[in-house]
């Protein structure tokens, strides 16, 4: 199974790279190749890690996250990052799917969350989060967004998100808004989804974390976010830092309605 | 018994108090704090990139500044540009092109050594070869055989290239020159890319 779906993600991968005649054509393989692993988007392997990871004794204290709550009631999956963010009352704060399981990490199993904040992308605990993450995510698929908008933090999370996604700074002087605040504009053959629309947050919002063909890895939410900010110039956000929460606020909130696309298939 | 009654209503007053809403100011104020926590230096992107240029504070919103603060932004970048020192506009459309192709340099997995590139086709058109390319900006195919080559059209696109922020405050194209993203030398190739007429940018 493992290995099918490496070679078909290996061969396809192949006719998209050789197949950029035209953005038209790019947009065309991408959806053919969507096709051709519809039943089978290699972000299922590490779904199934995730799941495997979700029931294991791990971390100073043996124990499992069976009993994580990600805001639908302990051990509830099913639906749950479609409301994400949202305010937790236990931790007094507005968390995103990936600080939400630090907490249940440090608070059930006693792992420490800085393994994952100062790790790095691809190793280690941060690897151990892609497959979480892909784990819960796809138990959303399907679903419509739906965040609660009406707690006030969320409120203020979303006006600093809004303040942070037009934020110039670094020596290009760009904002998040330089290449996701128009609609059908494009970086070389990439579309960009205009993240100020609710079509174009639903897009984006809806379709990440996402399987990427072009490395053959599984992004979180905050990978993504990291690399947008790798790619303005900025200093290194901080994982799941305040300005990786108010945008992904800013961005559901926006999204609000749409399709949860998750685990999504990337270029 | 009057007591029992006093004290609860009291503590429902204290709850009942409501979350003060920030105000638009206080916003601000908290959005730049989260700009400077929310960021660690990494390599050659330090911490200081996250503090804003006039400037850029003042293009940092969904509606552009009122059209007198876009003036005086302009010509306050107007006097950045460093004219050619040696009066030569042109370099090498070749190199031009290698540069206007790599988007390479300046974030936190770059070398502070390390020679940028100009990433013109992540937003433009240029030549009538590469089929790449992105669409922020607009289309500069022809560049040099529509608009010609007068002493005008030379000198604008310099100092354009310089700093775009000179002829448009909030513009979305970097300031090459200003904030030494590229050298001299390599905006003397990008403008042999542009204008000259053997360049595929003019030359079918």
């Amino acid at each position: 199974m493992r290995n099918a779906l490496k070679l078909v993600a290996v061969a396809v991968a192949a006719v998209v790279v050789a197949g950029t005649a035209t953005a038209q054509s790019t947009a065309d393989d991408i959806a053919k190749y969507r096709e051709m692993i519809a039943d089978g988007n290699p972000a299922e392997l590490y779904e199934m890690q995730g799941e495997e990871l979700w029931r294991t004794l791990r971390g100073p204290k043996k124990a499992t996250l069976e009993k994580c709550d990600l805001g639908m009631g302990p051990g509830v999956v099913k639906g749950a990052s479609a409301r994400m963010p949202r305010y937790f009352k236990d931790t007094g704060m507005v968390q995103d799917l990936e600080s939400r399981l630090l907490t249940c990490m440090e608070t059930l199993q006693g792992i420490d969350p800085k393994l994952v904040i100062d790790g790095k992308f691809n190793s280690g605990e941060r690897k151990t989060m892609d497959a979480l993450v892909a784990y819960v995510v796809t138990h959303s698929k399907g679903d419509a967004i739906k965040v609660d908008m009406s707690n006030p933090k969320m409120k203020e999370l979303y006006a600093l998100g809004e303040r942070a996604f037009y934020y110039r700074a670094g020596p290009m002087d760009f904002s998040c808004a330089t290449c996701h605040g128009e609609d059908d504009k494009r970086i070389r053959l990439q579309d960009l989804p205009n993240l100020t629309t609710h079509k174009g947050a639903a897009a984006g919002w809806g379709s990440w974390p996402a399987y990427r063909v072009s490395n053959s890895q599984f992004w979180t939410m905050q990978h993504r976010l990291n690399d947008c900010f790798r790619q303005q110039r900025t200093a290194e956000p901080i994982y799941a830092s305040e300005v990786t929460i108010a945008l992904s606020v800013y961005m559901a909130a926006k999204a609000n309605g749409g399709e949860v696309m998750t685990p999504g298939l990337k270029r | 018994m009057k007591m029992k009654l006093i004290v609860p209503l009291a503590l429902a007053a204290v709850f009942a108090v409501p979350v003060h809403a920030a105000s638009s100011d206080e916003l601000d104020m908290k959005a730049r704090e989260m700009m400077k926590d929310s960021f660690k230096e990494t390599g050659i992107a330090k911490k200081h990139r996250m503090l804003q240029l006039d400037f850029q504070e003042a293009c940092s919103q969904a509606k552009l500044p009122p059209t007198a603060v876009m003036k005086q932004i302009e010509a306050e970048q107007m006097k950045t540009i460093k004219w050619p020192s040696d009066g030569k506009y042109y370099g090498d459309w070749k190199e031009g092109e290698k540069i206007a192709i790599s988007g390479r340099g300046l974030t936190w997995r770059d070398k502070a050594d390390a020679e940028n590139g100009g990433g013109c086709y992540n937003c433009h058109q240029l030549s009538h070869n590469e089929i790449s390319y992105g669409t922020i900006g607009p289309s500069l195919l022809e560049y040099g055989k529509l608009r010609g080559n007068s002493d005008e059209m030379v000198k604008y696109t310099w100092g354009k290239l310089w700093n775009a922020k000179a002829y448009n405050a909030c513009s979305n194209m970097p300031r090459n020159g200003d904030a030494e993203i590229l050298t001299e030398q390599q905006i003397k190739h990008l403008m042999a890319y542009l204008f000259d007429p053997e360049s595929p940018v003019n030359k079918r």
